[in-house]
């Protein structure tokens, strides 16, 4: 029987362990209603495809569709239901149902599987029974060195109900191996790394993001500087999912924080076919790289939001991507008035990539809540601290020319005024997270910027 | 247990290589540089040596070695020419 077949007129679904079931019986005989059971193997089917999640639900049935259910026993529901009066006279005038058997332990997952299990189109691969399923995921060559979840169908299917997008819609051509990575693909490679279904969304925006040609992922991948896309949350999502933006933000411990950049990075491994000693030839890559992704602190900001300086409304949700390297930290524990705490702060970001090198990298600056404290109780905008950087971040031709130090490394002749300034303009991405404790800041240094380089990217989240 | 393939499943395993030829007469040669400094240099000194044998030699550059080169440049190495030598790094 399927939905096309559903019987006109009054359709209970029950079950045989159920007291109010029992209890009906009569009522549902009288009145001639078609039983649903869902101790036998249709009936159970059908009660999953109606969405039954209480038994008894009476429901009224014209021409093949429902017109409206009723869930445990209520007398007087019934009788609304129904159009007939004095149902169930000896009974009690309310009694409240029981849990679906669709709902049990166990039965709830075999269901999904088998019966939208035909939506995933990705190949099945029979893991032996004499197989580790953890061991088998090392074996084929599809994890980044730590452990992954084996994405059984179940899982994949459970993963996909985070997101109201089709399993088969292409997200986008995933590098090196330009690959049209589709929902599905995705939602595997984020059962792997460990996201719950919730954050799917962002993995796929955050994918989005990656494969444009301005940040060019191709590029992040391949090149020998230790760089991999770095994530950066903002809006609603980050607390609707849980995400951490306070102590350790940039560590261990948060599970969205840890797996959702994870999953990015395995899908661009595993769908992309970009591999370390492959097409990443990374000369010493970073830790970040098996998945570094972050929250902002926006509510304790002095700042306006990253996304809402990026041109994205305050109620919006995004994930912003940055080709970065390793977090160092910075120290200032003396400075109270910010002019000296940009100061410390413009005097360590000049060492990114090379103290003599100029224009070529951009960074992030993760500013710590008690270095924001600083500029917050001075006035400081996030413009005015750009500016303050900028000042302090003009470079003399005669400190960083070739050469200059005793130094081979530095800035080309030809590329050298009388000073230039250490980021291009926009080169500073200013975001503010970290605990309340501890004045110290962050900084990531990106790989190389412009056309051919790697330009941060903010997406906006969509369910 | 069955789990679903995290891969693009359409790779196979391995990759058969084109059949190498067995001389280079009569072959167009595409000498590809992928714009990585000195990759000039190398093919330079390949296309001397290829012409000074008689081949034909057509030189080819990708706009950056960042990314992978444009649909249209491998369409046209792939029809005018017949075999690639491309300088890879620095």
């Amino acid at each position: 029987m399927n939905d096309a077949q559903l019987p006109d007129g009054l359709v209970a679904v029950v079950k045989a362990d159920c007291p109010t079931c029992a209890m009906v019986r009569p009522v549902l005989e009288g009145l001639g209603a078609h039983l649903v059971s869902e101790d036998d193997d249709d009936g159970l089917a059908r009660s999953y495809r109606l969405g039954v999640d209480t038994v008894p639900t009476l429901l009224r049935v014209e021409a093949g569709t429902e017109q409206e259910r009723t869930v445990g026993w209520s007398r007087e529901r019934w009788e609304a239901l129904t159009g007939v009066d004095g149902l169930g006279v000896d009974l009690p005038p309310s009694r409240p149902g029981c849990g679906s058997r669709t709902q049990d332990p166990g039965v709830a997952d075999e269901l999904v599987a088998r019966f939208e299990g035909a939506r995933l189109q990705s190949r099945r691969v029979e893991l032996s029974t004499y197989e580790d399923d953890a061991e088998a995921m090392f074996e084929r060559g599809w994890t980044d060195g730590l452990p992954v979840v084996p994405p059984t169908e179940t899982r994949v299917l459970r993963m996909l109900g985070g997101t109201t997008r089709a399993p088969d819609e292409i997200v986008t051509v995933v590098p090196p191996d330009l690959v049209e990575c589709t929902v599905e693909k995705v939602a595997i490679n984020a059962v792997m790394a460990g996201c719950k279904p919730e954050y799917l969304p962002v993995v796929l925006a955050a994918l989005e993001a990656a494969c444009t040609d301005e940040f060019n992922a191709h590029g992040v991948l391949a090149t020998t500087m230790p760089v991999g896309p770095q994530l950066i949350v903002n809006g609603p999502v980050r607390r609707r999912i849980g995400m951490n933006s306070g102590v350790n933000v940039l560590g261990q411990g948060n599970r969205a924080n840890s797996t959702i950049g994870r999953a990015l990075q395995l899908t661009i491994r595993n769908v992309g076919g970009g591999r370390p000693g492959g097409v990443d030839r990374a000369t010493q890559g970073n830790p970040g790289k098996v998945g570094l992704c972050f929250a902002e602190d926006e509510e304790g900001s002095p700042f306006e939001p990253l996304h809402v300086s990026r041109g994205f409304a305050p109620d919006s949700s995004t994930v912003t991507l940055f080709a970065g390297e390793g977090p160092r930290g910075v120290v200032d524990q003396l400075s109270r008035d910010p002019e000296s705490l940009a100061g410390s702060l413009a005097a360590c970001l000049r060492t990114v990539q090379h103290p003599k090198l100029a224009r070529r990298y951009d960074a992030v600056l993760v500013l710590g809540p008690e270095h924001g404290r600083v500029f917050r109780d001075a006035g400081w905008d996030r413009v005015r601290l750009l500016e303050a950087l900028d000042e302090r971040l003009q470079l003399p031709r005669d400190e960083v020319l070739r050469g200059a130090g005793g130094i081979a490394e530095g800035m080309p002749p030809d590329r050298m005024d009388d000073v230039t300034a250490k980021f291009r303009p926009g080169g500073i991405i200013v975001v503010h997270a970290g605990g309340g404790a501890g004045l110290f800041s962050t900084i990531i240094a990106g790989w190389a910027n412009g056309t051919t380089g790697s330009q941060p990217v903010t997406r906006e989240i969509v369910p | 247990m069955r789990v679903l393939d995290p891969t693009a499943e359409h790779a196979p395993a391995t990759r058969e290589r084109a059949a190498r030829p067995a001389s280079l007469d009569g072959h167009t040669i595409a000498l590809l540089d992928i714009s990585k400094a000195r990759g000039n240099v190398f093919l330079d000194r390949m296309e001397m040596l290829l012409r000074a044998r008689g081949l034909a030699v057509e030189r080819y550059a990708k706009p950056t070695f960042t990314k992978p080169a444009p649909i249209d440049l491998r369409h046209e190495i792939s029809t005018k020419c017949d075999l690639v030598i491309e300088a890879l790094a620095d």
